[in-house]
This record gives C-alpha cells, structure tokens and sequence, in this order.
C-alpha cells in the first residue's frame, strides 16, 4: 500500500514537473499582460496581436517550412543510402554506417561549427545552401537508422520473384521493396520533421542572417530582454504546445492500437 | 531509347558522396584548424592552441565546471527516471504505452521553447537571476528527462519476469533480487541514458544562457563564443578536438552507443 502511494506520488510529481512550465503558460496567454504572475483578467489579446505579427508569422512559416523541406529530402536521400547500403557488400556498407553515426553520436554544437568552416571555405556560409544541408546532416542519418532494420525484416525473395514475372529494376523497387519499408522511412521523416523543428545550434550557425526560425527567434529575444515585452511570443508557445500535444497523442494512440493486437496474436 | 539500368547497390553513391563532402571533410576541417594558427593573414602549424588550452586557468576551470553540471545533472535524472521507468514498466495497467507517452512527450516540442518556459516559472518563484547554476542544472534535468525515460523504460519492460521469480524462489530477498538481478540486467538501459543525457548537458548552451541569464559558461558556449565573439576559428576548433576526446572516451568507458539514441529519440513511436 505504501508502495503503491510512493509510486503514484512520484509519477505525479515528474508529471507537476514537467506540465507546470507548459500549463503556466498556456494559462497566462489568455490575459493581456506583459509579465506572467500578473493577471489582467481573461483575453484573446495576445493571440490577436500575434496573427497580426507579420514578423512572427513569417518565422512560423520559415520553421515549417525549412522542416519540410529538409525532412523530404533527408527522407529520400536516407531511404536510397539504406537500400544501398544494405544491398553492399560489407566492406562498402561498413565504413558508410560508421560515417552516418558520426552525426548522431556528435555533439550538436561540432557538427555546426564543422559546417560553418566548410561553408565559409567554399563561401557558401550563412545561405539557404548550408541551412538545408545542415538540417539534413542532422535528419538523414536517423532515416538510415529508420529503414535499415525494415529492409532486415523485409523477405528478400519478394525482390527476385518481381524480377522473374518481368518487372524492372526500377518498378521491382517502386512497387516491392518501398511499400515493404514504408513504415520505416515514414519514421524516418516523422523523426526528421521533429529533429528540425527542434533545433537551435546548426541553424544558428548555418543560416542567412536575415533569416529566423522560432528557435533562433526565441532565443535571440531573450538575449536581447525583449522576451517580456513581446507577450505575443507567449500566445506562439501556448499554441504550438496545445496543438503538438495533440498531435503527438492522436499519432501515438492511433499508431498503438494495431501494433497492440499484432502483439496479442 | 536508353534503357533506365541501375543496381541496388549505387543507391548508396549520394549518400555516401552526402557523408564525405558534408560530414567527413568538415571533421577533417577541425582537426586542421585546432592545429593551426593564423599568423599574418598565414596558416601555419602550431600546437599553441593545445598548449594554451592546457595553461589557461579560465578555460580549465570552464572545463572542470562543465563537466561537475553534467554530471550532477545526468545522476538526477538517473536518480528520477530510474524508479519511475521501473515503476512504469512493471504496472499492471493495460495501457502503460499511453502513461509512458505523458512522460517522453514533450521530447517532441521545440526545447528553446520548453526552455523559455521553465524560465517564467522560475522567474516567478524567485530563482531567476539568483541561482545559476542550480537553474542550469535544472534545466538539464527538465530538458534531457524524457531521453533518460525511455532506454530504461525499454530495457526493464523487456526484462523476463521468470529471473526475478527465479532469483525470489531461491531465497533472495527483495533488496536482492534488485541489485543482484533486476539492476544488472538493465545496465544497457541505464548506460544509454548516461550517454544521451551527459553530452548535451555539457554542450547545450542555449539552456544553459537562457536559464543563467548568460552567466554560465559550458564547455558548448566556449566553443560558441570562439567561433562568435572572439573570432577565433583556431581555439574554437581545438576545443571542439577536446570535445570529441571526451564524447570518444565516454564512449570507451560506457560500450559504445549503438543504436541508444534514435531508441531514446523515440523513432520507434512513431
């Protein structure tokens, strides 16, 4: 019993840990104050002031922009190197994957500024070039990692018998070796979405200087101490934590079901 | 008409052109740079960066400061994701997926974000501005928490309930069969927590700054400033090598990272 009150206890407590910031938030976007703790009564002020932002819409569309375009060409690019990979032999594939951990095991901050010394030698630093390639240093190597066990589960004969009934190559892969992995390289640009809309430090070295994601934003505006004086900024988190919230648990709960009852039979 | 012929295997060429031109050069880069210095507009080879770092007291004692963060931050997420991984693993409740995602889920949220929040509400209970370091570390915690979480969650729940039975039915007590049984066999777990959590904590600079007002400078901001403020490629670069040194002898001393991250990072959740 004591037992079972200490669990519960802690669970809840991590959970006041890790909501209370969010929740704190979320609550204080409803008031037209400039600090949070102050309440000036129940408003939709700041959200009004932020769609009429054309600053901060143009970040918002910016971020989702760079996310999509990143994480397709990742997606792409990751998927041919993990069917290449796993069609090589192991003197190829081996030093190709320990290549693609490099990023992965790297400290963010490393791989930037690695970034930042090849662009400015070729003078290609700070454009819309090093930004993209940046972010798919950072996404391609987890689309590897995605559909490289898929290809493992995936029955290799399926290959060879589209090749006997008269398929090409090409539609042999299109048609018989995609859709069996799709599930992985879907991962694998679900997970690139998330790990470019999450970052700081690449972008911070690798974009135009004109350009901001809400990473950059965010953080330059509490450097700068103007973090209070835009309450719209606020009105942003409070949206974007609800409707990620949302998101993540329809994916979530949505994609648990079926793998559920593949796991009972 | 030329006929479309490729094999499977070339699929692999720009990829493995993508890791030459944008990772390996780039490494290869920063190596060049830690032993160079510029002198007159010259390049020319020198170990005065290596020396230099050594000698000086201030990027030491950054080092050594760096280093006690990250490991007071990586044994507090130990010491809260441990029992509640164990916690969650071992419930009864039929849908343990669904709590385990309440924990790990803002893992997904933009952290810059997250972080600006966790600001407000110490700002509003009082610590902002007066407790550094201590906001730093928790910060680490809020921030790198969920990648804690998930390798052991993974771990305990794949653990097979007949060695605990085993080691129970002959004669170990609880105390035990946990430290005996249960805590060795979650070590994968528990080493690819460490090293998800320990390196960023030494490295993210943005909670850091955020969170100490720009007080506190991590091994990650060193880095930064040389390449920002000083403009000085050459140092920055140096201590990117130190980095690596100490990632690679992590590495070395914890077996390797495997696929622990993109566990960690949840790829399978999705």
């Amino acid at each position: 019993m004591v037992k079972k009150i200490l669990s519960v206890a802690l669970c809840a407590a991590v959970l006041v840990f890790i909501y209370a910031p969010i929740l704190l938030l979320v609550v204080y976007s409803f008031t037209d104050s400039n600090v949070i703790g102050r309440w000036e009564g129940f408003s939709f002020a700041l959200y009004g002031q932020l769609f009429r932002n054309a600053e901060i819409m143009q970040i918002l569309f910016n971020t989702v922009w760079l996310a999509l375009a990143a994480a397709a060409l990742s997606t792409v690019l990751g998927t041919a190197g993990a069917i290449g990979i796993f069609y090589s032999r192991r003197r190829v594939a081996k030093p190709l994957q320990a290549a693609s951990q490099i990023p992965v095991i790297n400290a963010e901050i490393v791989t930037a500024i690695s970034l930042a010394l090849l662009f400015s030698m070729i003078a290609l630093y700070r454009t819309y070039f090093s930004l993209i390639v940046g972010h798919m240093v950072l996404c391609t190597p987890f689309v590897v990692l995605s559909v490289l066990p898929k290809l493992k589960q995936m029955d290799s004969n399926t290959y060879e018998a589209a090749l006997d009934l008269g398929a090409t190559p090409a539609q042999a892969l299109f048609k018989v070796v995609v859709p069996q992995i799709f599930s992985g390289i879907l991962s694998g640009f679900m997970l690139s979405i998330t790990l470019s809309l999450d970052d700081y430090i690449v972008t911070a070295f690798t974009k135009p200087p004109m350009f901001d994601t809400i990473s950059t934003y965010v953080y330059n505006a509490v450097r700068n101490g103007t973090n209070s004086s835009t309450p719209a900024l606020r009105a942003l988190s409070a949206l974007i934590f609800v409707v990620m919230i949302v998101i993540l648990l329809a994916v979530n709960l949505r994609a648990r079901k079926p793998a559920a009852k593949e796991r009972a039979k | 008409m030329v006929k479309f012929h490729f094999s499977r295997k070339q699929l692999c060429i720009p990829y493995a052109l993508f890791l030459i031109l944008f990772v390996i050069i780039p490494m290869l880069l920063i190596l060049f740079y830690a032993f160079t210095e510029t002198v007159d507009g010259m390049i020319r080879f020198s170990f005065a960066n290596f020396v230099n770092f050594f000698t000086s007291t201030a990027k030491l004692s950054t080092l050594l400061m760096s280093f006690t963060v990250a490991i007071i931050s990586t044994a507090i997420c130990l010491l809260i994701a441990y029992p509640l991984a164990y916690i969650l693993a071992r419930s009864k409740f039929k849908r343990k997926n669904v709590l385990l995602m309440l924990f790990i889920l803002p893992m997904w949220i933009n952290f810059v974000l997250r972080i600006t929040a966790l600001r407000e509400l110490l700002d509003l209970i009082g610590l902002l501005g007066t407790q550094n370091y201590l906001n730093t570390i928790i910060g680490m915690v809020y921030d790198f928490l969920p990648f804690m979480i998930l390798p052991l969650y993974t771990t305990l729940e794949k653990l097979d309930n007949s060695y605990l039975e085993a080691a129970a039915d002959l004669g170990g007590n609880k105390f035990t069969v946990f430290t005996k049984v249960t805590f060795p066999l979650s070590m994968p777990g528990v080493i690819s927590g460490i090293t998800m959590v320990f390196m960023p904590s030494m490295t993210n600079y943005v909670v850091s700054d955020t969170l100490s007002n720009f007080n506190i400078t991590i091994l990650g901001k060193l880095i930064d400033q040389y390449f920002t403020t000083y403009d000085n490629w050459h140092m920055g670069s140096m201590i990117s090598i130190i980095l690596l040194v100490i990632i690679f002898i992590t590495m070395l001393v914890t077996g390797g990272f495997k696929d622990g991250k993109q566990e960690a990072r949840g790829a399978n959740l999705w």
